[in-house]
């Protein structure tokens, strides 16, 4: 046993090679070419590009999408995790297979049918001319690229928020409801603060895909639609200025840092909570 | 209430769909332009045999998959096993820092890669790509494994030791078979994450090389080839086959469990 015990602990030896290779040394040239000049030596000149007005509302124009995109999802799924829950002890699993399913389909193709079903003579006009109501103008708007965040990223929502929603005891819900609680204060008073790791952690997993993306934006956008994602890429692919993406980058970092603290301290708040019961 | 909820699952259901049943749509359709509806047609799925760019694509998208998968859920596994007789500390730290790709961006991840390869003088190319692929697809098989392996019971284990079998031996008789669904979750989940990637592919891939997504993505500026949505109709009937058989799988394992159980009570 004991021998087994030290050749066991040698198992851990890859990953850390590992980790430190390609996940550590990775965002470490990224700072590097961040904070450097095109000479490779240290200047701010990037960083400080990066903070200009232009950039600047690009990325406010992202968080205020993602923010929409996350509300979005958010108010979308819960309703859709509290009906699952009841069907699940009915259907079982194949209830869930239909919300999975989807994802078998390229995300980048069905992002594509978006535009289809949106453009002005697509198929949501059709059929809201064939029953009389006048036409949208949707595509290459925001509403468009809110649409497209919303339909590629409810299932990372959905996902966490299922398993939070689905861990509640039946039998709380069921106290309430005898003291009189009303639906909505069962879940305003019960449901949602036993759920609320659930609702961070789903937040959380929508929003830093929705404030980076590049292609849905590109697709549904037209290109009139600019967005922090689609500055970086086009630093890094047409205008050839790794520096000045990698500060890009480096300013999206920090927003991601911040999401990553807050997983971090709900499941710190979570362990010790459990740890108290 | 039951008819508004059923309606509610409905319109989720409707808005999950719509953009599938556009694509299934115009691979049957005669008109090489999307949104005008020219006619029925199998063409394209003969067509489809005969589009080298795509059929490559196709190679790469699989193989880089498959492989990629089996490095990360191999890595997952022994990084786990391993994780199991760490400090709890030390065991926090590395499970941080394994989520990082997962909690990262995608462009951010994708952007570092090519970085840290072009400063390394690799060329890109399929084996960036598959590294590139490999670093994505470890946070998920971690997630996969790792629960089952710290939840393990090591009374099993010991007693095959104790009965006289070496460690691996036991390792392949007895833990083994209660991982393997672990297992084969985080590799069905690498593999669709691989298949299904298309920024860090974007970013860590050079000329003259493309996986399906990035070929999709090419033809987007262009206009895509109706062969690509054949391909895609096919791919999605593949999935739900494949979700079909599980459910009947499911459903016939629990019938036997409940036989097994009734007739011992």
């Amino acid at each position: 046993m004991n021998k087994s015990g030290s050749i066991r602990r040698f198992f851990g030896v890859p990953f850390m090679l590992w980790a430190v290779l390609f996940i550590l040394l990775p965002l470490f040239f990224v700072l590097q070419h961040g904070l450097t000049n095109e000479a490779g030596v240290f200047s701010l000149a990037n960083v400080r590009l990066a903070l200009e007005w232009e950039y600047l509302k690009a990325l406010g124009l992202s968080i205020l999408l993602a923010l929409i995109s996350t509300v979005c999802c958010l108010v979308l799924g819960y309703p859709l995790c509290l009906i699952l829950r009841e069907y699940a002890k009915k259907s079982g699993v194949l209830i869930f297979l239909l919300f999975l399913l989807p994802l078998g389909m390229n995300s980048l193709l069905t992002t594509m049918a978006w535009q289809t079903i949106l453009e002005r003579h697509g198929v949501l006009n059709m059929a809201l001319a064939a029953i009389g109501l006048p036409a949208l103008q949707i595509v290459n708007t925001p509403v468009a690229i809110v649409i497209g965040m919303v339909y590629n990223f409810l299932p990372y929502m959905v996902l966490p928020l299922y398993v939070s929603v689905a861990a509640v005891d039946t039998r709380i819900i069921e106290a309430a409801r005898d003291l009189g609680a009303s639906r909505w204060q069962t879940i305003r008073y019960i449901l949602m603060p036993l759920t609320r790791p659930g609702i961070i952690s789903g937040c959380t997993m929508v929003f830093i895909p929705a404030l980076t993306t590049f292609v849905i934006s590109a697709l549904l956008g037209g290109n009139k639609v600019l967005l922090i994602g689609n500055i970086i890429e086009q630093e890094f692919t047409a205008a050839y200025n790794w520096q000045l993406g990698s500060a890009l980058s480096m300013v999206l970092m920090v927003f991601i840092i911040l999401n990553m603290l807050l997983e971090f301290f709900t499941d710190a708040d979570k362990r010790k909570r459990e740890v108290k019961a | 209430m039951a008819k508004l909820k059923k309606g509610y699952l409905a319109l989720i259901v409707l808005f999950l769909y719509a953009p599938i049943f556009v694509l299934i749509a115009q691979s049957f359709n005669a008109s090489r332009y999307r949104g005008t509806w020219a006619g029925f047609t199998w063409e394209w799925y003969g067509a489809l045999l005969e589009n080298e760019d795509i059929l490559a694509a196709l190679g790469n998208t699989l193989t880089i998959g498959v492989t990629a998968a089996l490095c990360a859920t191999l890595l997952a596994l022994l990084t786990a096993v391993a994780m199991r007789g760490m400090h709890v500390h030390l065991r926090t730290v590395l499970r941080g820092i394994a989520n990082i790709p997962l909690l990262n961006a995608d462009i951010v991840t994708g952007i570092s890669l090519m970085l840290l390869f072009l400063g390394f003088g690799l060329r890109l190319g399929y084996d960036t790509i598959l590294l590139a692929h490999i670093v994505i697809c470890l946070p998920y098989a971690m997630l996969c494994i790792l629960p089952q392996v710290l939840e393990l019971d090591d009374v099993c284990y010991e007693a095959a030791l104790d009965l006289g079998a070496s460690p691996f031996y036991a390792f392949r008789k007895v833990i083994l078979p209660e991982l393997m669904p672990g297992i084969l979750a985080a590799f069905l989940l690498s593999f669709v994450m691989s298949a299904d990637d298309f920024i860090v592919t974007y970013f860590t891939k050079g000329a003259g090389i493309d996986t399906l997504t990035t070929e999709i993505y090419a033809e987007l500026k262009l206009g895509i080839h109706p062969e690509m949505y054949a391909l895609s109709t096919l791919f999605f009937v593949a999935v739900v086959v494949f979700a079909a058989l599980l459910v009947i799988n499911y459903r016939v394992l629990r019938r036997h469990n409940q036989m097994k159980r009734g007739g011992v009570a």
